[in-house]
Formats: structure tokens, sequence, C-alpha cells
């Protein structure tokens, strides 16, 4: 950009007020972003599927690899020291990150899903018995749904939902009159990844907390878009996966009080979860390892760490004014665009725009702005009760980091023009 | 010829607007359905046996333009024809979309099937077009039960 232009960004970028950040300088972080497709720049807008990764997290895996490499809590020899040494500094880092009491409180997993059937399989299950009930919302995930249903299924408990009004908003007053005896469990999507909708989640544990319920949440697209801050928000359970927060695939966390990680079963046996074993009884580990059996993700946990401190070097309210500022700007140029519906209007937004055309089906705008470089979802985005909520097969979704521009969403804009003429 | 008129030919355009042969067949001999649970889109192919002869076959479903002339010419394709003949042409057509067909010497009986054969280009949209092959497949064998192209 030259000096005039960005002169003209700055003035274009007042919507986002006083925030500032340099996009241009932190686009460079991204190796990814400066490639083309198709011979077209890409304009990476799938970030609520997977987000793109500095190179500081990739140098880190590759320092990993090649000078640390070692499996942890059971060698004596130094490269074990080091390797466990850096894994354990992940975890604080975590721990920071959501602002947790204590570093005991972090348990590394999978990612979001595992979290989450960590916590239906243990904590649930403990809780749960015939006839009580577990509150989730409509627009939850896949992933914040099945693991409910089955431990339901095994203990012969019900599933509650909280309902949401056309423009993809919980109703709070229903959800406070379905939270009742029987009810054991909440369990909600801190930001919905198909509709991009902000639940007002310290309202919402408050209310389950003046009753005694304990709180789940899916923090799958909040992390990356929100400041987290787990002792605020006063939340039970905090989940997200580090894919989605420029870090590596396979790793996330469970943050959970300590008083329920401690009273709670294990999840899987093996190495690692335990302090001795014999044929006849085994004890378990202490907290977080009791939850960490076998050789975890050692190269992703460090590569999360990684993540979440380049993170935490942007200031994030900064951030996340300056991404209220490409959802609105994108809501905006979307509206101008004939026969375009936006499925999820809600006041409060995060990082997600869903949409579709009247005369041409998602799939078929994904495949022509494909072409024009442009990456988006298309598809029911594992939400399948959201879809059926607003009478669509499926939604196109255009997804924002800190790192796109306005120039994309103007990319964006143009290639469905393109997608009109073509079916026309 | 630009990437975007390549794969979506006038044709494919023509069927995806005003679909052949949609609606349901109420003296359908087989009828089965169709999902493609990476996109949503749904079919349900209806057909009208005579013997061994496809008499009449009709479908519903909403699908993305690919889904939706797939089953549109599919339909058109094979009226009248037996049912070796339909197993044979679906085994060409799949080999075409997958791009496993030499289309010089061996494209005459896939007739408007062929406006297709830009698909090969285009690995995941392969499924949107033989969805609705897979649901007649199984009516023809009598599946009752939903197929999935997964
Ligand atoms: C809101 C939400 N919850 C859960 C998940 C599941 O995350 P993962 O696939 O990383 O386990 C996702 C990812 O798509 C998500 O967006």
């Amino acid at each position: 950009m030259d000096s005039i232009e960005r002169a003209e960004a700055t003035v274009s970028d007042r919507l986002t007020g006083p925030c500032r950040i340099d996009v241009d300088r932190l686009r460079g972080d991204f190796p990814i972003l400066s490639s083309t497709v198709y011979g077209k720049p890409l304009v990476y807008l799938d970030n609520a599927a997977t987000t793109q990764k500095p190179a500081v997290v990739i140098e880190t895996l590759r320092n990993y690899y090649e000078q640390v490499n070692s499996n942890i809590h059971r060698g004596v020899h130094h490269l074990s020291q080091v390797a466990t040494d850096e894994y354990e500094k992940s975890r604080r880092t975590v721990q920071r990150f959501l602002n947790a009491r204590k570093v005991s409180e972090i348990v590394f997993v999978r990612g979001t899903t595992e979290g989450v059937n960590l916590i239906a399989q243990t904590f649930g299950r403990s809780r749960l018995a015939e006839g009580d009930e577990v509150v989730i919302s409509a627009m939850e995930h896949h992933s914040n749904i099945v693991p409910w249903q089955m431990v339901c299924e095994q203990m012969g408990a019900r599933l509650k939902v909280i309902p949401m009004n056309d423009r993809g908003e919980l109703l709070i007053e229903k959800y406070a009159g379905l939270l009742g005896p029987r009810t054991k469990l909440v369990s909600f999507v801190h930001v919905s990844n198909a509709l991009g909708t902000v639940n007002p989640a310290r309202e919402m544990i408050q209310l389950a907390h003046e009753r005694g319920i304990p709180v789940v949440l899916d923090g799958a697209q909040s992390l990356p878009h929100l400041k987290v801050d787990v002792q605020e928000l006063d939340v039970d359970f905090f989940v997200f996966s580090g894919h989605k927060a420029f870090g590596p695939t396979g790793i996330g966390a469970v943050y959970g009080k300590l008083k329920h990680l401690e009273a709670m079963p294990p999840y899987q046996g093996g190495g690692d979860m335990i302090s001795s074993v014999s044929f006849e009884k085994t004890t378990y580990n202490e907290v977080p390892h009791k939850f960490e059996a076998g050789t975890p993700n050692i190269a992703g946990a460090i590569g999360l760490g990684a993540s979440l401190e380049y993170l935490a070097g942007l200031d994030l309210d900064v951030v996340a004014g300056y991404e209220e500022g490409l959802v609105e700007y994108a809501h905006e140029a979307l509206l101008e665009v004939p026969g375009l519906r936006l499925i999820g209007t809600a006041e409060k937004k995060a990082g997600v725009v869903s949409f579709v055309l009247e005369s041409v089906h998602p799939h078929d705008i994904g495949t022509i702005l494909d072409r024009e470089g442009v990456a988006i979802r298309t598809g029911h985005h594992c939400a399948q009760p959201v879809m059926d909520f607003y009478g669509v097969p499926a939604t196109a979704r255009a997804s924002f980091a800190f790192y796109n521009k306005r120039e994309e969403i103007d990319i964006l804009v143009q290639g469905l023009g393109k997608a009109i003429e073509v079916f026309r | 010829m630009s990437f975007v008129n390549e794969l979506y030919q006038e044709v494919i355009l023509d069927h995806n607007r005003q679909p052949r042969n949609y609606g349901d067949l109420p003296d359908a001999t087989e009828k089965a359905e169709g999902y493609n649970p990476l996109c949503g889109d749904r079919v349900t192919v209806y057909i009208k046996r005579d013997g061994d002869v496809i008499q009449d076959v009709k479908f519903v479903g909403a699908g993305c333009a690919i889904s939706t002339a797939s089953a549109s010419l599919m339909t058109e394709t094979l009226k009248g024809k037996n049912l070796a003949q339909a197993r044979v042409l679906f085994e060409k057509f799949r080999d075409m979309v997958m791009g496993n067909l030499d289309m010089e010497m061996d494209d005459e009986d896939l007739e408007k099937l062929v406006v297709f054969h830009r698909l090969s280009d285009y690995p995941v949209r392969v499924k949107c077009a033989t969805l609705v092959w897979h649901a007649l497949l199984s009516a023809l064998e009598k599946e009752e039960k939903a197929v999935s192209t997964e």
C-alpha cells in the first residue's frame, strides 16, 4: 500500500473507533497469507473452520522436533526434562491466557470435541441420574450436542434446548425458565460458529449459579476473538481448540474449576494418568494428569503455547474492535448484494457472517469464489439444528481473523456478483 | 472459456433453472432417497418400471446446481432404458466425472450427460452429481433406506 491509500484506509477504518492495528504488518507474520490459489492472491475467510499459523508457531514446532523431541514425565535424560518443562510451560501459558487461578486447572485435550466429551463422560456422568436434565442451546455445534445426547442416553437423562429468536439470539427468559430442580448441567456456545452470535455468557452463568447449576462454555469461537477471563466469567468449564486460535491442530484445552476436576473420575485409563498400578488396585495421578492418559500431543501443546503467547502480544481489545469493524463492514457490503439474506443478525456478533443467495446454492457460491482465490465455508457448519431453524439446507459463511482486510471483503462481494451473473 | 462457464455449462444452468421430471410419481414401483451430509442436499427418486424397462422416472429435492441438473438430466436420459443399460450408464458417468473415461473414445452413450465432464477438475463436487445416481441404483436394488454419499 502506498501512503495515500494507507491514509484512505485509516479514514475508512474509523468504524473501528480508536482501535488501530497494523494489519499489513501482522499479515507478514503468517507465511500462507502471501500465497496464491489459481493465480489469485489467497483471500482466506474460513477462520471459523481453522485459522492460519504465524511463523513463530511453525518455528516452534520445527524447533521442538529438531532440538527437543522426547517423551515427557518419564525420562531422567536431558531431552525428556526439556520436553517436560516446555510442555508444562505451555500449560502455564494457557492458564495465564484464560486467567485461571491454578495451572492444574488446565487439561490438555485434542480440541473442543474431545474436551466436551471428557466433561460429559466424567463430570456429566457422575452427576446425572434418571430424569435429570442437561440444558444446551438451539445454536450448538454438533460437538456440544452429541456428547450430551450420549451421556443422557446412558443415564436416562433428558436434553433441554434454549430457544432463539430470528436474529439468532438466545431467549434469556426462556432459558431461566428451563432451569429447574432436575437441571444438573448447562452447556452452551460462547460464540456461535454458524451465526456469529456472542451469547451473554456472564449473565447466563449467573442465572445457572443462582440455582447451583454448573456451566460448561464451548469457547472454540470465542477464544480467538474475545478476551476470555474464566474467573470473571465464573464459568465451571471452558473448552477450546488450539487450531482455531492460530495454533496447531490436534491440541486444545479444558479449563475446569479445581474442585470439579478433583472430584471427577478419570476419562481414559493408561500411562501418565496413574500414580501407581497393581493388578489389585490403581491409584490415579493428581489433576490435571489424571485426565491426560498416554503420551499427549507434546509438540502441539508447545505450539499452542507459542500461539497464545503471540495472541497475548496483541492488544486483544483492539483486535476485537477491529474485527467488529470487519463484521459490520461485511454486513453493509453484503446487504448491497441483490437477493442476499443474512443468517444470524444478532446485536452482538464476532467473526462470522453467514448468508444465502436467492438464486445460487451455497455450494455453487463456494466453487465460484474458490476460483477467485476466496476461501469460505459452505454447508451446515456442523450445526444442522440451526439450518433447520432457518429453513435452509446450508449457508455460505465468511469468517474473519484480525489479519483480514476490508479489501478482502470487497473481493468476496465481487465474487458473489460473478456467481449471480452466472446463475442469472 | 472461463472455468465458470466450463463447469456451469448452459445446459446445466438450464436444467438447474427448470428441472425436468421434477415431482413425485404416484404409481412409482420404486423409490429411494439420497443424502449428502456434506452439504445437506437431499433427493428422492421415483421410478416406474415395466418389467425390465424404466418407463418413467422423476425426482424431488433441493440441492446445488450440479446436483439438481444431474438429477434432471439423469431422468431424461434414463426413460425407456432397461436396468442393465442404466447400470452401465451410471458406471460410465461416474468414470467420466472422476476423470477416468477417455472422452474421445467412449462418450457416445452418455448423450447429454457429457456436459458434466469438466467436473473431474472439481473433485469435491463429484458427489453432487453422483448422489442422484446412487439413489437411483439403490431404488433399483430395492434398498428402502436412504443412501448417503459418505
Ligand atoms: C463452536 C464450535 N464448537 C466446537 C467445535 C469443534 O472443534 P474441534 O473440531 O476443533 O474439536 C467447533 C469447530 O468447528 C466450533 O466452531
